[in-house]
């Protein structure tokens, strides 16, 4: 009997304490297979952010650092400039990235930062009890927009990708999502493009935004929530390949 | 050399892998110096979008290892206090000068020292301290830097220098000499990529029952020990003093003219200069105040150190304050007329029998 | 039985995502919970009555969309799947992890 499939070493054996259904333990296991798979865990060093998935070092077995709210892009300039070699990514969730963070991921981009990012978009603030966060759709309801959100009191969903594809020094931009095997396997071929790009050494930030289920404070079962993400979320998230200097789109 | 270029030589000599900076006066001749200066030495200069932004990049620096720093003035220093505590929590070491300027809110540009409680007491959240250098020369200044990031990798901790903006935009001959360093411990808890050994986690969340509580006990160990070793402070005459006037920085200097002054007069002045402003030298003013003497705060600002001086002197004898807040130079004369005024010959001093 | 999977039950905290995206409907969630209390997925290929062929053929897509990565699936390269006379060539599904 040869074995398909199995745990990958960077991704530690620890029992993670996500809920069922949750999305951030499938990206855990596709950035540890990219990085097992490129041979990068004694050069790679991540961020962890404030959020659900503050305590990703629990889980994946790399050089870890956790940061401020908000701030991994800034850390991460501060990490990549003075240490070009190493392999610098940041994971960080909507709140962490498109609400206070803002500032740092639009300059880090402006910059043209080589660092690699990974945005895990779940529509809500998850570690704090489900608030709504810039991602949160229309209509959508959340502990702070219990009658679902109003574009004339909250605003519109905020698009990342779109605010970040038109700045040079954004090398490589794509959104994908978790609802399927099917897109779990281009997710990942997206996050291993974003690492390889910064392992050649191609001057820019790359980011793949995750759409990414949230089943506990969306308040549906696991599987209502990928078919959510396929129905409601990419109506106003689009999948795609929004930027990627490297080859034509 | 300015006070701010000498800084920024001088932390270069030191051997600064990293600067970060954001504009604002009176201390935009650091990042602009830096600008030039550290890629010539293939290191890393970058302005940040903010000064919150620069502090977070000293963190991630610091994390690899490297040797980084930031500065700054007054409002942008409020801006990172929150880095600060992260850099406490994590047990990271950096380097941050805040070049003080008048406050509160935008304040104005002109020197002051208004910032002593938010550097001393610390203005991010949680138990925690920053060593504080408070030089009062230029050539000071440039010795607080390579003691700075000493004291930083030591005891992997932010420390912060308080100049302020006379210090920074005056120019006085300075020798800038690599000084022996003292033996620093290995940073084996650095992020270098878990090459061939255990991964390393720099954090500062303890979630675990206890493990937040351990940790602070762990700090306080730390300023425990600094508050033993690491005190630094100058003082002139003050054994045979009648009054003890107590000063830091380019206060101090003012301070220094008054009292030889008084001194001609026949007055029995003298002075005393922290030069840690924390681990304030709780000591040697508590000693100077052993006998009957008057002290006398002057500070640029409406009297923070006082609270030290008079922790220290525990009510044992007087302490009063003079000071110009919000920009206001002090003078000579001024502080010469308070000393002539607080010793005006008294009949009998109520304690001596 | 071209292929197997490993169910971690501990691990899983039965979430039902294998359940949905099985072609094969071979897993079920489990009637006894296990430690920490979530019902587990379990892999049943006879289980299910009247399906037709229930047989699980290594194709991880269970593994794949699993949040704790709690499968583990392995092929037997040597028997013949379905029809007669149709190998399994191993390299029919093409390396995906």
């Amino acid at each position: 009997m040869e074995t398909v499939f199995k745990r990958t070493p960077t991704l530690k054996d620890s029992i993670t304490h996500y809920c069922p259904g949750c999305g951030h333990g499938i990206a855990h296991r596709l950035i540890a297979e990219v990085i097992d798979e490129l041979g990068i865990r004694g050069r790679t060093i991540g961020i962890a952010p404030v959020g659900c998935a503050v305590l990703a070092y629990d889980y994946l077995d790399v050089d870890m650092i956790e940061v401020a709210h908000g701030r991994a892009p800034a850390v991460a300039t501060g990490m990549k400039r003075t240490n070009p070699d190493k392999i610098i990514f940041s994971y960080q969730g909507d709140g962490d990235l498109a609400s206070i963070g803002a500032a740092e991921i639009l300059h880090a981009a402006h910059r043209g930062e080589q660092i690699t990012v990974i945005f895990i978009n779940n529509a809500v603030y998850g570690m704090t009890g489900g608030q709504m966060a810039p991602t949160t759709m229309i209509g959508q309801v959340t502990a702070t927009s219990q009658k679902g959100r109003t574009a004339a009191g909250q605003g519109y969903p905020l698009q990342v990708c779109e605010l970040l594809a038109v700045l040079p020094g954004a090398i490589y931009i794509e959104r994908c999502s978790l609802s399927s095997p099917a897109q779990i396997r281009k997710t990942k071929k997206a996050i291993k493009h974003a690492f390889e790009l910064q392992l050649n050494g191609t001057q820019g930030l790359s980011l793949v935004e995750v759409l990414s289920p949230c089943p506990t404070y969306w308040r549906m079962t696991p599987a209502k929530s990928m078919e959510w993400i396929d129905n409601e979320m990419t109506k106003v998230f689009p999948l795609g390949r929004l930027k990627d200097v490297t080859c034509a789109t | 050399m300015c006070g701010n270029e000498a800084l920024a030589e001088a932390a270069i000599v030191a051997g600064c892998d990293a600067y970060f900076g954001y504009p604002i006066t009176p201390q935009n001749e650091i990042p602009a110096y830096m600008s030039r200066r550290m890629p010539e030495e293939g290191r890393v200069f970058v302005q940040s979008e903010s000064e919150l932004a620069a502090i977070n990049m000293v963190f991630g620096a610091s994390a690899t290892g490297k040797r980084a720093m930031t500065s700054s003035s007054s409002p942008g220093i409020s801006l990172m206090q929150e880095g600060i505590s992260y850099l406490a929590g994590a047990q990271l070491p950096a380097v941050i000068v805040n070049v003080m300027r008048g406050g509160p809110g935008l304040g104005n540009i002109a020197p002051s020292q208004s910032d002593y409680f938010q550097a001393t007491r610390g203005g991010g959240h949680g138990d925690y301290r920053t060593i504080v250098l408070g030089p009062s020369t230029v050539q000071e200044l440039v010795d607080c830097m390579p003691l700075a990031f000493d004291l930083a990798d030591q005891y992997r901790m932010p420390v912060m220098v308080l100049a302020d903006g006379i210090l920074g935009q005056m120019m006085e001959p300075i020798v800038l000499e690599k000084k022996t360093r003292r033996k620093l411990p290995s940073k084996d808890w650095a992020l270098t990529g878990a090459n061939g050994r255990e991964q390393n986690i720099i954090r500062s969340l303890w979630l675990p029952e206890g493990a937040l509580e351990q940790l602070n006990y762990k700090l306080q160990a730390k300023y425990k020990q600094i508050e033993k070793n690491e005190v630094l402070c100058e003082q002139y005459e003050v054994d045979d003093a009648e009054i003890v006037v107590v000063a830091y920085g380019v206060a101090a200097r003012i301070v220094r003219s008054a009292v030889d002054k008084a001194r001609a007069e026949g007055i029995k002045a003298g002075w005393l200069r922290p030069i840690t402003l924390w681990p304030f030298p709780t000591e040697q003013v508590s000693k100077a105040a052993e006998d009957f003497k008057i002290f006398l705060t002057v500070e640029m600002s409406c009297g923070q150190m006082l609270e030290d001086v008079k922790l220290a002197v525990a009510g044992k004898v007087p302490v009063l304050f003079h000071g110009r807040p919000g920009g206001g130079v002090l003078t000579v004369d001024e502080i010469l007329g308070k000393i002539r005024q607080l010793t005006i010959p008294v009949k009998s001093h109520p304690r001596k029998g | 039985m071209a292929g197997r999977i490993i169910i971690d039950t501990e691990r899983c905290k039965g979430c039902g995502l294998c359940v949905t995206v099985c072609p094969k409907n071979s897993i079920v969630i489990s009637k006894h919970s296990n430690k920490t209390g979530y019902f587990p997925a379990q892999s049943a290929p006879s289980v299910v009555v009247g399906a037709k062929n229930t047989e699980c053929t290594a194709c991880c897509l269970c593994a794949i969309i699993c949040p704790d990565v709690a499968i583990e699936v392995h092929r037997d390269n040597t028997t013949i799947v379905d029809k007669p006379g149709k190998k399994t060539k191993p390299n029919l599904v093409e390396e995906k992890t």
